[in-house]
């Protein structure tokens, strides 16, 4: 049987500039926003209320009644936003929590209100902790959202209805519990219809004609006869793991160990299933209120609850666990199947599918961002530092040969040092170079080759270059170019790299 | 000294090894790693894999030397498939060259940081993940206790590490197997002929634990290395007086 919470909060907004602004909390105040040329109160604090200012009033006119009325710029989507804040907050109490229009909060609470030893000390708990933040709210719990939603608003007598029991809870509120258009109330108190009994009492062929269907949709939806459905703010997520503590918990270890514990359930399941995690999100539920995520991302799927805590692991220093964490919350944000690899015969090589180099990976990638690895495949271009280019994953393969019919020298830099050069003839290697400050005699020499510039892929204008392999007298081996013919202003010595 | 005293000192030898880190490893097992005339000065008569090795270099000549030199032994570590680890700040080596040394360079991954401090945090992680054929390092730092924690890694993983330290300041005391520098050397060609013979380099084992440091000249030639008889047409004049 599920059972449902409802959360109104009366004075959603006002709360919220009470709570930030405290002292605001001892004046009446409204909030106010431009509206057909006019301006409206859009929210008033109990304060206001009580001198019988209310929403929808201009602001002219409550200042007549009110002359000392503070008045305050409504923001714009301030409800939702503080909604979903709250609605996030309420995930330490249940999974499902969803926004109900503009001031109220839905919880299925199905299965949770036992962790509190009951559904009233679970109510209690919940409106205690909100009002405590300044949050004037009020809650019911119901077999149904219809009649949860009802005795939050309307209900006098008490909260928690009974299962099978909100027929009779009902009875006595007014139609507008129902949830109905304000026109069909309007309707239904000038009939004279003033409470959900009188409205029972009639046959639904009388009311279907008269009200229309949304009425009896209403009435079968607040008994149970029909059901609703509500979108929680948080998607549920197939793979998913929570670990509620009794006693909030602020040390690394102590983080540490729930982590473990929830990934080698996390994986047992996955393992199952036969899945593995490529993204998992940790979100920590503070005591007071501010929420933590860090997620962790895998190359391959894994369901190996060893790797994956390593890969936490490097994180848990960054989680600020402030007065203490009461709720870990773990998603499998994005899984895979996993390709059970069959283990090699002979252990010991590793092949680049093997699952222990992924788990390395995952650990650099993890620590230190996704660009410090990088595999390289060769490219069909001229120019040598464009010769190789890097490869996007660890399977990635290419037609493409790497060219090993040149020599090419082993250490290549990142862009080509000038030098000075004298050399004899043209297109004879150089007798002799500098560079940085130190002369070098040729002793031997291998060259030219020409390598052409790419003039189909450049925009600015370049030089062919011809590069010479060259040995001085100590044995060192450089690779320098000229760049462009000899002899000509713009031609120009480079060293390009060191042979071995 | 007779030649059972002999014998038992070496059998001793044999017994200490172990302890030292040097696990006999079953012939099939092991990349063949053949350094033409250095093999002998090794324990066990073989080039240490699964250890971790220290290479000095100060001029960037030297850097090349050392990178060819070093990838020629991951070439061969790299025979039988595997994949290596290049693990550097500023790297500059040129991935279609390790071709040339026998590496295939889809199977080595570079990875590239921005601080020094990371390198060997890197570096030890790689080295504990067992059946990487090398892991290589570009660090110029290494101190004690560092190079302790990577021989201590690769004790269990039996992983061959790499440190390349490329600095001018003393090297200090590591807890690495070998040191090592490696100059370029003139290569030949025959008498008349033009360009570039083979690769030749100096190979100074500085320091090697349980073998006997040394010098040697060394020619790569065809994908293994050759020892080389420097010929005294060759020497300078100044080394001719050296030798005699």
């Amino acid at each position: 049987m599920p059972r449902f919470m409802y959360i109104w909060f009366r004075h959603l907004k006002t709360d919220w500039f009470s709570r930030r602004r405290p002292e605001l909390r001892m004046l009446p105040f409204v909030l106010s926003s431009l509206q057909q040329g006019r301006v409206v109160i859009v929210a008033a604090n109990s304060l206001a209320q009580a001198q019988g200012i209310d929403v929808g009033m201009a602001v002219a006119d409550a200042r007549a009644v009110l002359p000392c009325l503070e008045v305050i710029d409504d923001l714009p989507e301030l409800a939702s936003r503080l909604l979903k804040t709250l609605g996030e907050w309420c995930i330490r109490y249940t999974p499902v929590t969803a926004i109900d229009g503009e001031d109220g909060l839905l919880l299925d609470i199905s299965g949770c209100p036992h962790l509190w030893q009951g559904e009233g000390a679970y109510l209690k708990h919940i409106v205690t902790r909100l009002r405590d933040n300044g949050y004037d709210a009020r809650a019911a719990i119901a077999d149904t959202i219809g009649a949860a939603w009802a005795i939050a608003r309307y209900g006098r007598v008490k909260p928690i209805i009974e299962p099978g029991e909100q027929l009779d809870a009902i009875r006595s509120l007014p139609p507008a519990a129902l949830r109905l258009d304000p026109v069909v109330v309007a309707r239904l108190n000038r009939l004279g219809l003033v409470r959900i009994g009188d409205i029972l009492s009639l046959t639904r062929q009388a009311l279907r004609r008269r009200f229309g269907t949304e009425l009896l949709l209403r009435i079968s939806q607040i008994l149970g006869a029909e059901k609703e459905m509500i979108v929680p703010i948080e998607p549920l997520l197939p793979f998913s793991e929570r670990l509620p503590c009794l006693e909030s918990i602020c040390t690394a270890s102590g983080i540490g160990i729930a982590l473990q514990r929830m990934l080698e359930a996390l994986c047992a399941k996955l393992q199952q299933d036969g899945k593995g995690l490529r993204k998992a999100v940790l979100t920590c539920y503070r005591v007071d209120g501010q929420v933590i995520r860090t997620e962790i991302g895998t190359s391959r799927a894994s369901h190996h609850a060893i790797h994956l805590f390593k890969l936490f692991e490097l994180r848990i220093p960054l989680i600020d666990p402030g007065p203490g964490i009461e709720l870990f919350v773990l998603d499998a944000a994005a899984t895979d199947e996993v390709s059970s690899l069959q283990q090699t015969l002979w252990a010991g090589d590793t092949d680049l599918e093997s699952p222990a180099l992924g788990e390395l990976l995952d650990r650099l990638i993890n620590k230190l961002g996704s660009d410090v690895v990088h595999r390289y495949l060769p490219d069909e271009r001229h120019w040598p530092e464009r010769s190789f280019k890097a490869a996007a994953s660890l399977e990635e393969k290419t037609a493409a040969a790497w060219p090993c019919d040149r020599p090419r020298p082993v250490l290549l830099l990142s862009s080509p040092e000038p030098i000075e050069v004298s050399a004899p003839i043209p297109d004879y290697p150089p007798m002799l170079f500098r560079y940085r400050g130190r002369l070098h005699t040729i002793k031997k020499a291998d060259g030219p080759e020409r390598i052409e510039r790419e003039w189909w892929l450049e925009k600015e204008e370049g030089q062919h270059r011809d590069y010479y392999s060259l040995e001085d007298a100590a044995g060192a081996r450089y690779w320098v170019f000229r760049s462009g013919h000899y002899g000509m202003e713009n031609t120009r010595w480079f060293i390009h790299g060191f042979f071995a | 000294m007779s030649m059972d005293q002999r014998n038992i000192i070496a059998r001793l030898q044999q017994e200490i090894l172990p302890l030292q880190g040097f696990k006999p490893v079953s012939l099939d097992a092991a990349a063949d790693v053949r350094l033409g005339p250095m093999d002998r000065t090794f324990p066990n008569r073989r080039f240490p894999t699964g250890a971790v090795h220290e290479f000095l270099s100060s001029a960037p000549e030297q850097s090349a030397a050392t990178a060819g030199f070093v990838s020629a032994i991951a070439g061969m570590l790299m025979q039988k498939g595997g994949v290596g680890i290049w693990i550097g700040c500023r790297r500059t080596i040129f991935p279609p060259a390790l071709k040339a040394f026998g590496i295939d360079p889809q199977r080595m991954l570079f990875v590239d940081l921005l601080q020094e401090k990371e390198l060997l945090w890197v570096m030890e992680e790689a080295l504990r993940t067992e059946g990487l054929a090398a892991v290589i390092c570009e660090s110029p730092g290494l101190d004690f206790t560092a190079s302790r924690r990577l021989q201590l890694a690769v004790e269990k993983s039996r992983v061959t590490g790499f440190v390349l330290r490329h600095t001018n300041r003393s090297p200090g005391t590591v807890a690495c197997v070998t040191r090592w520098r490696i100059t370029p050397l003139p290569s030949r060609t025959e008498e008349g002929m033009p360009g570039i013979g083979f690769l030749r380099w100096n190979v100074s084992l500085l320091k090697v634990r349980n073998g006997q440091p040394g010098s040697w000249d060394m020619e790569w030639r065809e994908g293994s290395f050759r020892g080389i008889v420097p010929d005294l047409k060759s020497l300078s004049g100044e080394q001719r007086r050296k030798t005699g």
